[in-house]
């Protein structure tokens, strides 16, 4: 029995330190990336192969987007973050100097190679007939969104209703400020992540409508059940752009710098591109953009940078404690 | 026979042997596997300044959370003592059909992962779901609600009072029991004046530990909770929300509140315990 | 000798129409008590368990079959198992150790310790997770020695092995120590009157009297080792097939609306109550041995 035991666990010890031997790249992702990189690292293995004659092999680890960003502070080896927010990635220079500050303009489009926006998923049929906004604030609507301070995605959401208040007529800091806490007076239930209020949508039957990233909506929809569920754009919305970035720190340790740049670059090749679009993410490629154009309806789209200057200053701002977002559950109100 | 009903428990070191290494052994392990990984919390929360670590520990939704967690976690384990005592006294003293099967499920809710718990007690509540679909109706709301946080910290710290009481109650004397009704003490008297006082420090164990458990509790609340600041947020989550700010040190400043309320209340049950006991053997 | 708790003629079958006297309830009262445990077990443990495989069957069994069988739940499932393997004798020990010095002596400061023991409990797995980090993390204290020196804690094995230590800790202990108390010392003190020796006096008049306990701490460690998720998150990294212990890997496949094989990989852990089972006929057996020996 001693034997056994002690096989099975020198077995296994040696299995976790040698999967890291192998040409082997770690993407540190968020939640909703799954299906896509499931999808690019299989092309990926090809085109590398194709490229170098060596065979590679990417493990995956998927979270929420906060907690992706500390473990690689604290020391998991990602080769690459592919993160929900570029504050997410910023941290890991402030807090961790792994990468250098300018990261963000290494690679084109922002280290975006892909974009979405936040859509609205409401019940067949569209029984509390949402077709903006301003529907949301309206008494009797329940709206499902998971907590801007734990969920990445949530952020975005509540930024692109306060960006949304804020370019109606008449619009400031203000009325965004009554309108923002308008709408979540309206949400009964605030999950933790994003899948997590997916799930209380769809399942639990709770909320009339689900504020979500337009890929996650489509999955929902293409997953739970197109003839339960039906997607709603908004007139104006947030330019959601995930970034990507290669961890100098990691890859110069382990030795995979040529082969994780050329993961990243291989994004934004036309094969990464049309990958991206199948998995519901809008891509940054025009040539692509065109072919998927009819998936994609168009909208206003403002950005974090333009609005509210860029995330540091736009989670200080809102989502900090005590910011904008705590003060519409100040007591009193 | 005696044993059970009178113990000669003076106060001293005793004749035994082992005393020396066994405690050492115990506070080497207490050292390596508790208290200095712990201690990082307090160091880690000492970087912040006195105004900083009020400012993190005593915000009003944090006082809220503390109120919400602390509340529910007696309630459940109030709740847990109760039914504990119950089905640990019918499982060991009664027969019945599917006594056996009952019994060794009974530590499911620590097998499963809370995740799973958190998820399939919403499935069952929310308003769509087996129960939900009638409570609902009758004005019951469940899911979403803190009766949410109240029913997901009873069914993880289940196992607990149960499966303290249940070897006391294993490995009790019957004959203590004989030997009171030879006595002429009826049922109730004996329970009341035998059996009950010997269970009880077990009970309380099984209390404290169903409270520590619950109180820490985080993954299968967050999915039934609704988590709403101020009503249904939990301090588990705070937590967690700081660390989302990458606020390391606001976090352990919550977690090293929530730790020594928690190590007094512990404290607190466990003198209870000896005194309870010190009580049961006069 | 003791009585035989194993005697099922002591215990009065809630059907059997028995003299209500001094040594059982009235049949009311039995009838109540079981029906109380039956409702609140019902409530708790098989409502959940019954949507748990109702969830997990609801695509048939061919789907269920695969989801267990798939590479990344398998190597989920060997990682459970080695955790459980290091974790479990480690703290039985301990609580076997603990509870000797603690219960069957006394000493100024014992409810200090106990409450001690206790702690990890009280403690948010989150937290638990988290303190791990500050000490081996690459922030932490020792992260830059270990990186220097190329030795891996957290978000590999070895963390998910201390974490999991940190959380199942008081479960053996704390079984022991009020099992112990309530049982006093005398008998221990007789055999080493009749000249035993320490060690003997353990394994053959203590041990043999905390059995129980014994065996329910073992089985709550066990099952808690399983089952930890929150901590075990924390410390992981989330590798998929290498740092996924079969709670996070049901998170992982919950998440990506593989709500079967989340349900049939969590479905595993239930099969942990058919080893408590087992543990327990097998203990009452070898006891009835035993005594059939002695007598």
């Amino acid at each position: 029995m001693y034997r056994i035991v002690m096989l099975l666990l020198v077995a296994t010890l040696f299995h976790a330190s040698n999967v890291f031997a192998a040409t082997e790249l770690l993407n540190v992702s968020y939640d909703p990336t799954r299906e896509l990189y499931q999808d690019f690292n299989k092309s990926f293995a090809r085109h590398w192969k194709q490229k170098s004659g060596q065979d590679v092999t990417v493990k995956q680890s998927h979270g929420g987007s906060g907690k992706q960003a500390r473990a690689v502070i604290d020391g998991l080896d990602a080769d690459v973050v592919t993160l929900a927010l570029a504050y997410d990635v910023d941290e890991i220079h402030n807090k961790a100097k792994l990468i250098p500050k300018d990261w963000q303009k290494r690679l084109p489009k922002n280290s975006s190679p892909y974009s979405s926006t936040i859509v609205f998923l409401v019940r067949k049929g569209n029984p509390k007939q949402i077709r903006d906004w301003n529907d949301l604030v309206r008494p009797g609507v329940s709206v499902i969104t998971p907590n801007p301070k734990t969920s990445g995605g949530a952020r975005w959401n509540y930024l692109a209703a306060w960006a949304y208040a804020l370019k109606q007529k008449g619009g400031n800091e203000a009325s965004a400020r009554e309108f923002v806490g308008k709408l979540f007076r309206n949400v009964p239930v605030l999950d933790s992540g994003a899948r997590g209020a997916t799930t209380t949508f769809v399942q639990r039957g709770q909320g009339d409508v689900l504020i979500a990233w337009e890929n996650e909506a489509f999955l929902a929809v293409n997953e739970l059940g197109k003839d339960r569920f039906e997607i709603v754009v908004p007139s104006l919305s947030i330019l959601a752009e995930p970034p990507v970035a290669l961890v100098d720190k990691v890859v110069d340790r382990k030795g995979t710098r040529v082969v994780a740049q050329e993961y990243l670059k291989y994004l934004y090749s036309q094969e990464g591109q049309e990958i991206a679009a199948q998995n519901y993410y809008r891509p940054s490629d025009r040539k692509v953009a065109a072919k998927y154009a009819k998936l994609f309806p168009k909208l206003r789209l403002v950005t974090v940078d333009q609005t509210f200057g860029g995330w540091t200053r736009a989670q200080k701002t809102h989502f900090a404690d005590g910011g904008t977002f705590d003060q519409i559950y100040r007591p009193g109100r | 026979m005696a044993r059970s009903l009178k113990k000669s428990h003076a106060a001293g070191w005793g004749n035994l042997p082992g005393f020396a290494p066994t405690m050492g052994y115990t506070l080497l392990c207490l050292l390596v596997v508790v208290l200095v990984p712990l201690s990082t919390l307090f160091f880690k929360a000492a970087t912040l300044t006195l105004d900083e670590f009020v400012g993190a520990v005593a915000a009003p939704r944090v006082l809220a959370s503390y109120r919400v967690t602390f509340g529910a976690a007696l309630l459940a384990a109030v709740t847990n003592a109760f039914f504990g005592v119950i089905v640990a006294w019918t499982l060991v003293r009664y027969r019945f059909p599917g006594r056996r099967i009952l019994d060794a499920l009974v530590d499911l809710p620590f097998a499963l992962p809370t995740a799973v718990a958190g998820i399939t007690l919403a499935g069952i509540f929310a308003s769509n779901g087996w129960l939900g679909k009638v409570l609902e109706p009758l004005g019951v709301k469940v899911a979403f609600t803190p009766v949410g946080i109240w029913l997901a910290m009873v069914f993880i710290g289940l196992p607990f009072v149960v499966r303290t009481v249940q070897p006391v109650l294993q490995e009790f004397d019957r004959e203590a029991e004989e030997a009171a009704a030879c006595l002429g003490g009826n049922r109730w008297q004996i329970c009341t004046r035998v059996v009950f006082p010997l269970m009880f420090p077990a009970v309380l164990t099984g209390f404290t530990l169903a409270f520590a458990r619950a109180v820490g509790e985080y993954g299968s609340i967050v999915f039934i909770a609704g988590n709403m600041p101020m009503v249904s947020e939990i301090t588990p989550l705070l937590i967690i929300t700081k660390l989302e700010q990458y606020d390391y040190a606001g976090a352990t400043a919550v977690a090293v509140v929530m730790l020594l309320v928690s190590f007094m209340l512990l404290l607190v049950l466990n003198l209870l315990q000896k005194w309870s006991r010190r009580y049961a053997e006069q | 000798m003791r009585s035989n708790d194993m005697n099922s003629s002591h215990y009065p079958g809630v059907f059997r129409v028995q003299k209500a006297g001094a040594l059982a309830e009235p049949l009311p009262v039995r009838l109540l008590l079981v029906a109380g445990t039956v409702l609140f077990l019902t409530l708790f443990l098989l409502l959940p368990l019954g949507a748990l495989f109702s969830e997990a069957l609801s695509k048939g069994w061919q789907e269920y079959r695969a989801a267990l069988l798939e590479p990344d739940a398998l190597s989920a499932m060997r990682l459970t198992l080695v955790t459980a393997v290091i974790c479990v004798p480690f703290n039985l020990f301990f609580g076997i150790v603990a509870s000797w010095c603690t219960a069957k002596f006394t000493f100024p400061g014992k409810s200090l310790l106990v409450t001690l023991i206790d702690l990890p409990f009280s403690v948010s797995p989150v937290v638990s997770g988290l303190v791990y980090v500050l000490v081996f993390g690459q922030q932490g204290w020792l992260g830059p020695w270990l990186q220097a020196h190329d030795i891996k804690i957290i978000f590999a094995v070895p963390g998910i092995v201390l974490a999991t230590v940190f959380v199942t800790f008081p479960s053996v202990a704390r079984e022991l120590i009020p099992l112990m108390e309530a049982q006093g010392r005398e008998e221990e003190e007789a055999a080493l009157t009749l000249g035993a020796g320490g060690l003997q006096t353990f394994f053959r008049v203590t041990l043999p009297n905390v059995k129980w306990g014994l065996l329910y701490g073992v089985i709550l460690c066990n099952a808690r080792a399983m089952g930890e998720f929150g901590a075990v998150s924390v410390v992981s990294g989330h590798v998929r097939g290498a740092t996924n212990t079969v709670p996070l890997q049901v998170e992982i496949l919950y998440n990506e609306y593989n709500f079967v094989a989340a349900f049939a990989v969590a479905s595993v852990l239930a099969l942990l109550a058919l080893v408590s089972l087992a543990l327990k006929t097998f203990t009452e057996w070898k006891m009835r041995q035993l005594q059939k020996a002695g007598a």
